[in-house]
């Protein structure tokens, strides 16, 4: 069976490796601490007593108040480790890295994440969404702001979590060890669909992810056949006051950067897979996959949406 | 063992009797409530200032006219309610009634002052955050003015129905106690929103 | 003619004669009328609990509702809009409906029995903050059975609660059935600790008050302070919403923190508000069924104030991720993880009260025992997330979720359902059925477990909370649908003991002034007792009035047989507030329509708030301000005037 994606107690980074001895320290001393009081309960219930009246009434000797000095002292050793262990751990974990090899700029929108990746070069920004590109080894600064509501930045394998406020920008950092596919998910309850608002962190040895960053950072080429020309069109109709494609006539900035819609894994913010048939069901009706999503059902014929779907798989 | 001794208290005073009775805690732990709601909404601002981006104050430097000579209206009012009290205290229903109604006088002039001063500031409720809390903060003070108001006006009239005496009159210093509250929230308040700044806090 | 103004109190011997006299002068009137105008803390602590189980009933249909649709993968047995109000509602309805008004009604019933008095301070506050408090429930899901129901959870935070993003009446409903809610509590609050300090029997000083007595005393002072901070919140977002305000829009330099601050100030003393008293009952009931005084009696008290005083201090480790600076979250971590001493002081003291006593394995019992093992599961869970880097993977998962539920079932509602099985003779004359009751006990227990124990390890696989549906890659089907099936266990078990208190209630066999052979003098009254409960105003001499005859010959015994009579009128005497040396007498007011006709005059006010009906909102304060003039008049018979001199 595997992990489950959304597990914490396995770690992929050392963000969130950091903190996993100590949580399975104060996990253990916790289930320790149950059983033990379970088992002194029951023997206190059920050990053998002398032989007086069960109704008559026995004088406090009160060698019971030993009770109450050595649970102290039992309970204060575990908790002075988990205290230094804390704020050790803390200490590690909590600053983000002085000279990141990489800054994004993460905006969590109602149910969707905006992502841009910064550099020093203005040539070298570019910006995309729900789907995070890093390089193994690679420290990773995240800027969260605030888009509309409160939500939550999680990627449980790589890091904790971090909100984002609008009004302010609170910053994070994860870095992961082992290639891979991290689930994130939004923590904090944001709305109708604050259920289905996941992301994905895609962690690719170096020369992978520079060859995905170079890829990002082109513009959609124009449609050829005359099929994806009709469905640009609709495009640029239906969905470019929300959409952007960069490249062709479409900037909106209120939905997703969908210039390299296809080099995404999964879609509607981790709702769905990015397949012909599961791209079409979404486009014609959100609502029914995501219902509360912000996308409205297109009024699409058939024809349309074919139109339309050519085009789309045209931004890889 | 025979049982104790039962308590036999010697002579016991019936009812409130002066200042004393349930009726002081009562109003004990409703100004222990209130004033929590004062710190509550100070702490607010305290908080807004100290999150807040340059020009958060929408006066760096608040006119304290009219209100720095209107706050020593009120804290005079307080010292008139309590010559009332004093005249109860007496049995001298001129004196109470003099104090009662003045202090009432004198807070209802604060009030005035206060709403007259509201309409020449230069932003409104929905301006910003700052104003926000500004006028919530003053309003709800209003309210306890207002409150304090019908209070020592109720006073006054049950001291012209000869209600009180010297013995009977815990509603009384209950209701003035209130009134001395209203005003010593008000210190506050004021230190806050009009004196802070000049000490170069959220400038 | 001018009552004297001092008096030597008559001291006599409890008779019938003496009894049928009080009883003339303190029952409430009958009929209709006596319904709605009394002031006896007993009927009204009577209707606070049964309010309370009522709510208790419909939040756990919510939550069956919620659990139903959380049973497996992607279901969709309702909308993700219906979902939202049903989990806001669950939280809302068990968080201020049921588990602060149970043990308000707990507390209300008992106290004067336990303190040796003929009543509250305040009678009329009683009935007061009663009619508010239902006022309150009623306005609340006046707003869900319109579809209007709370909709961002029972912390409602901002901007989502803003009226951008939550254009409806939901928040509304909430915001303003948050304030009136609030008035009620603040109030009940107030009269617990003026009759704490006030109303005790004379000798009962302040080392001799049962430990129930400490904990409504320590919430209730906690309380008076901090739910302005709450309703300060919910009148903001109000203004934030209807007038365009910017206290928590960012737009207008408003901070969505600012929320977070003021309602976790309220609401972290808030649950130790509601578990405090709840441990108290089980500080006073188990010992009872250990046939020995509870261990370490003075430890236990002072731990209960410790907690909450400590407890005004840990509120941002509910903020731990909302990028607060190091040293913030380094001293609210600490400060949350030396909180868990304090709050283990009590449960080591049951344990070896336990041990070294005889245990009675009444229902009673059982459910106290049982909240033990409940109350470390929850603690230990609760310590977890008080380390900030584990808090950031634990929060907002299924494991707080866990939590919450082991420390306010565990602690609350387990100790609730002991003290009814407890104290149901006294409160009613009639026994709860024994057999009935294991079976209540077991199915409560066994489901409980089955429901909340796999609930750790589906928030350890990371499954987030209030989330309407989830995928079936997650890895958390298997677990849910056993939390399902648990939940649906407990409610039967829930369903049981309200079936055993219903036909108990109507049939049980009578019961007698003492039939678990208890330690404080309630169990020296008749079951149930007379309207002014002590005939005679009883001395006491130690911690257990009615075990000193076994425990100790050479201590001094308290009298309850023969004291202060205090029948000339309503009346009844003060104490001094550590000593409880008799001060004052007072005269208690009479059955009043001020209560009820304030409470539905703010009830018109707030419904006019919410529609905004400006004409309706002056009427409404013209109403409150009337009432409050009508209670508040001067009254000769209570002393508060005297007649004028000719």
């Amino acid at each position: 069976m595997s992990a489950p994606p959304l597990g914490y107690l396995t770690s992929a980074g050392e963000r969130a490796a950091a903190i996993v001895p100590l949580t399975w320290f104060v996990l253990a001393v916790s289930v320790i601490v149950c059983m033990v009081v379970a088992v002194l309960l029951l023997a206190a219930i059920v050990h053998p007593r002398g032989r007086a009246l069960p109704t008559a009434i026995v004088a406090g000797d009160d060698h019971g108040l030993a009770w109450i000095k050595w649970g102290l002292v039992l309970s204060a050793l575990p908790l002075i480790v988990t205290l230094v262990w804390t704020m050790a751990a803390l200490g590690r974990v909590a600053g983000p890295p002085r000279s990141p090899a990489l800054v994004l700029d993460v905006t969590p929108r109602q149910y969707w994440w905006e992502v841009r990746y910064d550099a020093r070069d203005p040539a070298d920004r570019f910006v995309t969404a729900n789907e995070i590109h890093i390089a193994t080894g690679a420290r990773v600064l995240v800027r969260l702001h605030g888009g509309d509501v409160i939500h939550s930045f999680w990627v449980p394998q790589l890091s904790g979590k971090t909100d984002a406020i609008p009004g302010q920008t609170n910053l994070t950092w994860l870095a992961a060890d082992v290639p891979g596919r991290y689930r994130g998910q939004c923590a904090e309850f944001c709305g109708l669909e604050h259920a289905k608002m996941a992301f994905e962190v895609v962690a690719e040895p170096p020369a992978a992810f520079e060859r995905w960053r170079r890829a990002q950072l082109q513009t959609a080429p124009p449609p050829s056949s005359d099929a994806a020309q009709r469905g640009a069109r609709i495009f640029q109709s239906h969905c470019a006051s929300c959409h952007a494609v960069r490249g062709a006539r479409a900037a909106g900035s209120t939905a997703p950067d969908l210039t390299h819609l296809m080099s995404r894994r999964l879609i509607a913010a981790g709702t769905l897979p990015n397949t012909r048939g599961s791209l079409a069901g979404w486009v014609r009706a959100p609502q029914a996959s995501k219902p509360g999503a912000l996308m409205p059902d297109q009024q699409l014929t058939g024809q349309q949406l074919g139109d339309m779907l050519t085009y789309l798989v045209t931004l890889k | 063992m025979a049982d104790a001794m039962p308590a036999a208290p010697g002579p016991l005073p019936v009812g409130p009797v002066g200042r004393r009775g349930l009726g002081q805690w009562g109003v004990g732990a409703l100004i222990a409530s209130e004033a929590a709601l004062f710190v509550y909404l100070l702490f607010a601002y305290f908080y807004a200032a100290a999150s807040a981006r340059p020009g958060w104050l929408l006066e760096p430097a608040p006119k304290l006219w009219p209100a720095l000579p209107n706050t020593l209206l009120l804290l005079s009012s307080s010292l008139v309610a309590w010559i009332g009290e004093k005249g109860v205290e007496r049995g001298r229903r001129a004196e109470a009634l003099t104090g009662l109604i003045g202090a009432f006088v004198m807070g209802a002039g604060f009030a005035a002052v206060q709403v007259y001063e509201w309409s020449i500031k230069p932003y409104r409720l929905g301006t910003s955050s700052y104003a926000a809390l500004y006028f919530t903060t003053t309003g709800f003070h209003m309210a306890h003015v207002v409150a304090g108001l019908v209070i020592l006006a109720m006073l006054a009239l049950w001291v012209a129905l000869d209600f009180f005496s010297p013995r009977r009159r815990i509603v009384v210093s209950a209701g003035v106690l209130y009134w001395h509250f209203v005003d010593a929230v008000w210190l506050l308040v004021f230190a806050t929103y009009y004196l802070t700044p000049y000490l170069g806090f959220a400038r | 003619m001018t009552p004297a103004a001092l008096r030597v109190p008559a001291i006599g011997d409890d008779t019938p004669e003496l009894r049928a006299r009080l009883h003339a002068i303190w029952a409430t009137a009958p009929g209709w009328k006596g319904w709605f105008t009394t002031v006896d803390h007993k009927e009204i602590g009577i209707r606070y609990i049964v309010t309370a189980f009522v709510l208790l009933a419909l939040g756990g249909v919510e939550a069956l509702a919620i659990r139903l649709q959380l049973a497996g993968p992607d279901l969709r047995l309702m909308t993700p809009e219906q979902f939202n109000i049903f989990f806001s509602m669950h939280g809302m309805t068990m968080i201020f409906l049921y588990s602060s008004p149970v043990l308000s009604g707990f507390s209300n019933y008992l106290w004067p029995l336990l303190l040796g008095a003929r009543d509250m301070a305040f009678p009329r506050l009683n009935a007061f903050s009663y009619w508010v408090y239902l006022a309150a429930a009623l306005f609340l899901y006046t707003g869900f059975l319109t579809g209007n129901g709370p909709n961002d959870g029972w912390f409602n935070y901002v901007p989502y609660a803003e009226r951008q993003y939550n254009p409806g009446l939901n928040q509304d409903f909430y915001a303003l059935g948050m304030v009136l809610l609030g008035i009620s509590t603040a109030v009940g609050a107030a009269n617990f600790v003026v009759t704490a300090f006030k109303m005790r029997a004379p000798g009962m000083s302040i080392d001799r008050l049962p430990i129930l007595i400490w904990g409504t005393l320590t919430a209730s002072v906690a309380n008076l302070v901090v739910v302005p901070a709450v309703s300060l919140a919910f009148f903001l977002l109000w203004l934030d919403r209807q007038f365009g305000t910017s206290f928590f829009r960012p737009a207008g330099g408003g901070q969505p923190l600012l929320w977070q601050h003021l309602f976790w100030l309220f609401g972290h003393p808030w649950v130790y508000a509601i578990v405090l008293p709840a441990m108290g009952m089980v500080s006073d009931g188990l010992p009872v069924f250990c046939r020995r005084p509870l261990v370490g009696y003075s430890l236990v008290a002072l731990s209960t104030v410790a907690t909450m005083i400590l407890g005004f201090g840990v509120w941002v480790h509910h903020m731990f991720a909302t990028g607060l600076p190091g040293l913030s979250l380094s001293f609210f971590s600490g400060a949350s993880i030396v909180i868990t001493v304090p709050s283990a002081v009590a449960v080591f003291a049951w344990l070896a009260t336990i041990w070294t006593g005889r245990p009675v394995r009444s229902t009673a019992f059982l459910f106290f025992a049982a909240m033990i093992l409940l109350f470390v599961i929850g603690g230990v869970s609760g310590f977890m997330t008080a380390s900030v880097p584990v808090d950031w993977q634990l929060t907002d998962t299924y494991f707080v979720v866990a939590h919450l539920h082991y420390v306010l079932i565990g602690i609350n509602v387990f100790p609730v359902v002991g003290a009814t099985y407890f104290w149901f003779p006294k409160l009613t004359g009639r026994m709860m059925d024994e057999r009935l009751g294991r079976w209540n006990f077991w199915t409560m227990f066994l489901g409980f477990n089955l429901g909340f124990l796999p609930m750790h390890l589906i928030g350890l696989f990371g499954m987030p909370r209030r989330v309407w549906t989830y995928p079936a890659e997650m890895g958390w089907s298997a677990l849910n649908m056993i939390t399902t099936i648990g939940s649906f266990a407990f409610a039967i078990g829930v369903l049981l003991f309200f079936v055993n208190v219903a036909k108990s209630w109507r049939a049980g066999a009578l019961a007698p002034a003492d039939p678990w052979g208890g330690s404080t003098l309630e169990w020296a009254l008749p079951s149930p007792p007379a309207p002014y409960n002590f005939a005679v105003i009883p001395t006491i001499a130690s911690r257990h009035p009615l075990w000193e005859e076994a425990l100790d010959e050479n201590t001094p015994r308290s009298t309850i047989t023969r004291g202060m009579m205090l029948d000339t009128g309503k009346e009844t005497v003060t104490t001094t507030p550590l000593d409880a040396i008799p001060d004052r007498i007072v005269e208690m007011p009479c059955d009043s329509w001020a209560p009820l006709l304030l409470a539905v005059a703010l009830g018109i006010l707030f419904v006019a708030l919410l529609l905004k009906l400006w004409l309706a909102i002056a009427l409404g304060a013209l109403l409150v301000l009337g009432a409050l003039i009508l209670w508040l008049w001067p009254q000769r018979r209570l002393l508060e005037r005297e007649p004028a001199h000719g």
